[in-house]
């Protein structure tokens, strides 16, 4: 499974990207979007924030669960309690519907079971945890973008852990 | 630690050149590996911070050109501070009770019982909606006796200030980043009679935009 993560500001702005493979089941961690789709990722995940604000006010939960698909891309989002958003998008190497049985409970081929819906909400709160650290610089300001090094091999840790 | 001295466990960020500017703590430890949660013992001294408010006040009363610039400028300093609390106090809260305020009456009950105790180890003294039909936006958080201004003591010719402007800014702070813009100003209400219970009590008027109150009947319908 490829996925591609990606934190957007309250203005809609990006503060955030990365992306990264499984680890997990002998996977190597190295992203595999097909090369011609791989820039459609932004967009994939930009479109689902309408969607995002649509759930937003339906539940006050932080993690929003999957929330959008387009064809074989899944998005995932977790909502902070300043109206930040982590998205994530998720894709199955190959689509979900030709599973063998022993793969199918896997979370790299089974992007709506609940295993995998578990899996991505510890690397949100994960996440949400170095987020929360990150805005309590006190030389960070609202919608600035992320660039510490740091956080960012946390995320590829969290990433590692749990998908 | 002098400038020369060589950044020893990050060399290879430092010879990237758009960090070499960028100095580490020589423990390698940076925010992230400092804890979000505190225990309770963990308080602050008033007098520090009473000294450092002073300080604050005197910084925004420069250069300002009346009482509501003032207050408009401890505001700003405030802001910021509830923007970051928000997420620091769902953060801590336990993972049942960590949702988002979805309506005004669970963001301003978080404010006056979760912000409150974490600021000023109490919970605020009362939280009304304005029974003036005209304004269904306003609501007022009561403090008795605002922590900020127990040190700070006004002259004459300025009483219409009030210092815990910078309170204000906090929970305009809270209010804006969950999503429900609202203005919050802070009013003196104690008459400064003789004798009288409560002499500094501030009220906090929060007034909110007309959108959030359309939301929220919107929501409340369906």
């Amino acid at each position: 499974m490829s996925y591609y993560f990606a934190i957007i500001g309250t203005q809609d702005n990006p503060l955030f990207e990365y992306e990264f493979g499984s680890a997990k089941q002998g996977g190597d961690g190295v992203a595999r979007f097909p090369q011609e789709a791989r820039h459609m990722n932004q967009f994939i995940v930009h479109s689902s924030l309408d969607i995002v604000e649509e759930v937003q006010w339906a539940g006050g939960q932080m993690y929003l669960k999957c929330i959008d698909r387009f064809y074989n891309n899944y998005v995932s989002c977790f909502m902070t309690g300043g109206n930040v958003k982590f998205l994530l998008l998720h894709m199955p190497s190959q689509p979900a519907s030709t599973n063998t049985t022993r793969a199918s409970t896997s979370i790299a081929a089974n992007p709506t079971s609940p295993q995998t819906e578990e899996a991505i909400k510890q690397f949100f709160t994960e996440v949400y945890e170095s987020w929360v650290k990150t805005i309590m610089n006190p030389f960070y300001q609202a919608n600035m973008e992320v660039k510490s090094p740091v956080f960012r091999s946390r995320v590829a840790a969290a990433g590692k852990k749990y998908l | 630690m002098a400038s020369s001295q060589p950044v020893a466990n990050q060399p290879a960020q430092a010879q990237r050149g758009t960090q070499a500017g960028l100095k580490y703590p020589s423990s390698g430890k940076t925010i992230y590996h400092r804890p979000l949660n505190r225990s309770r013992t963990q308080e602050l001294s008033q007098a520090s911070f009473a000294y450092l408010f002073g300080e604050m006040v005197s910084y925004a009363q420069k250069r300002v050109t009346g009482i509501q610039d003032l207050e408009k400028r401890l505001n700003v300093q405030g802001h910021p501070i509830g923007l970051k609390l928000l997420d620091l106090l769902l953060y801590r809260e336990p993972p049942r009770s960590q949702t988002r305020p979805l309506n005004i009456i669970a963001l301003l009950q978080f404010t006056t019982t979760v912000l409150w105790r974490h600021l000023f180890s109490r919970p605020a003294d009362a939280l009304e909606k304005s029974s003036n039909p005209e304004t269904p936006d306003e609501y007022m958080i009561s403090d008795n006796e605002p922590l900020v201004n127990q040190y700070i003591s006004v002259p004459k010719e300025m009483n219409q200030l009030n210092c815990a402007a910078f309170v204000a800014g906090i929970v305009e702070g809270v209010c804006d980043g969950a999503g429900f813009p609202a203005r919050v100003t802070a009013h003196s209400v104690g008459k400064g009679e003789e004798g009288e219970l409560w002499p500094g009590k501030t009220v906090f008027l929060v007034k909110f935009q007309p959108e959030v109150v359309e939301r929220e009947a919107y929501l409340g319908k369906s």
